[in-house]
């Protein structure tokens, strides 16, 4: 099971990369569940200064970037 | 051995990415190069406008200012692009981390150019820069600079003032963010944040996004002309039609009485109207710049168009879950003034 979380208070791109995320791991047949973290505490706690952020399993893979669908699968993977 | 090259990956394949930009870069001079000429061809033997006439003169204005304005803007924000690629916030924290005042507000202000900022995420950074040590006053360098001096604000102001004006924007913003920074570090304001802000514990830097390769450089430089190019093009000529009507029909000196160098509340009502202005700096720059050829006096101006960029509501709705509202004030009063100041320095200059 692969948790994906999308760290961002709300913006556009952080729907986007939402979206990509979703459509990624839809794509490679993972068993995945994901949400947005929109707690501006939750997102600190990672250390995040610029969103959106992408967190898999707890890890954070990324800040401030919104890699295409066709790159996300490379990090999920 | 072409072949060899496109299917190599790596550093080998920089070269032949360098190739092509310095080609791209070749055919762009070119291009900006015949934009005179072409436009006056145009207007005048193809449309048979006369140039002297209302309409002629805002058809040839509008033809040569609004490719010209998004060729510079694509070129400023590639460049701004890649070398951003340097910078993310996170090392910008690191660098900032531990400077005495003075030295961080100059650090910080120059860094606000450079780091990738949006205004969407100036929150997790106010945070990330308080709970690193960072004082306030240098914190609010950053946020000051980070909006103000922008890429596409320069790339307008050179492609329609030239340099000069460029320079002054950036020089002035500059100052401004340093000196605002470093008064508002003075007034002891930190009773004014949120005190949960301080309570908080950021976790260590996430993962720096790594050495990248000059190939991925570039792509990010494509990126950001996508991404910023792609969404304020329609302003862009939106303000230029704006401004070649304006060029057109409003008669030499109209603006003079209201903002000319003889009225002194030209400045402060500028940047009185600028500051619920939400306009991106694409939209309101070749408006400005028709208004000055109209006899406005070139600090109102420059003073209106700060406190439109640099003062804007949204972001201070955003900062309101951080700051209470007194630190709000003096924020918005304080960055206020110095672009006042601004305004009359430059009226009384040039």
């Amino acid at each position: 099971m692969t948790h994906i979380e999308v760290l961002g208070p709300g913006c556009a791109k952080c729907k986007v990369l939402f979206e990509h995320a979703d459509k990624a791991a839809k794509e490679l047949g993972l068993e995945y569940d994901i949400k947005k973290v929109t707690d501006i505490t939750a997102i600190m706690g990672y250390g995040v200064m610029s969103t959106p952020a992408l967190v898999v399993n707890g890890e954070l893979k990324f800040s401030g970037r919104v890699p295409s669908a066709e790159q996300l699968k490379g990090i999920l993977s | 051995m072409s072949t060899l090259q496109t299917t190599a990956s790596g550093p080998t394949r920089w070269p032949r990415f360098l190739l092509s930009m310095l080609g791209a870069l070749v055919v762009w001079f070119a291009l900006y190069g015949v934009l005179q000429p072409a436009a006056t061809y145009f207007s005048r033997d193809l449309l048979r406008l006369d140039p002297k006439a209302h309409l002629g003169s805002a058809v040839e204005f509008f033809i040569f200012e609004a490719p010209k304005v998004l060729m510079l803007l694509t070129l400023v924000v590639f460049g701004v692009g890649v070398v951003r690629s340097f910078f993310t916030p996170e090392r910008t924290r690191a660098i900032l981390a531990g400077k005495a005042e003075s030295v961080g507000n100059v650090m910080a202000a120059g860094l606000g150019i450079v780091t990738p900022f949006c205004s969407c995420s100036a929150v997790p950074l106010f945070i990330g820069f308080l709970t690193a040590g960072i004082p306030l006053g240098v914190t609010f360098s950053f946020l000051i600079s980070a909006p103000m001096v922008n890429e596409v604000a320069l790339a307008l102001l050179f492609g329609l003032f030239g340099w000069k004006v460029a320079a002054l924007y950036l020089g002035t913003g500059l100052a401004i963010a340093i000196i605002a920074g470093w008064v508002i570090g003075r007034l002891k304001l930190e009773r004014h944040v949120e005190p949960w802000v301080y309570e908080m514990h950021a976790g260590a830097a996430g993962p720096a996004n790594g050495s990248l390769t000059w190939d991925e450089r570039f792509v990010q430089g494509l990126e950001a002309v996508k991404d910023i190019v792609g969404k304020v093009w329609p302003y862009v000529l939106v303000g230029i039609v704006v401004g070649a009507g304006i060029h057109g029909w409003v008669p030499e000196n109209f603006m003079a009485s209201i903002m000319g160098k003889g009225a002194w509340w030209s400045v402060p009502l500028a940047v009185l109207i600028g500051v619920p202005m939400y306009s991106n700096a694409a939209g309101i720059i070749p408006v400005v710049h028709a208004l000055l050829e109209k006899g406005a006096a070139l600090g109102t101006v420059l003073a209106f168009m700060m406190s439109v960029i640099a003062l804007s509501l949204p972001e201070m709705i955003i900062l309101r879950k951080v700051l209470r509202p007194a630190l709000i004030a003096t924020f918005i009063g304080v960055v206020a003034v110095g672009i006042i100041v601004v305004g009359y320095l430059f009226n009384w200059l040039v």
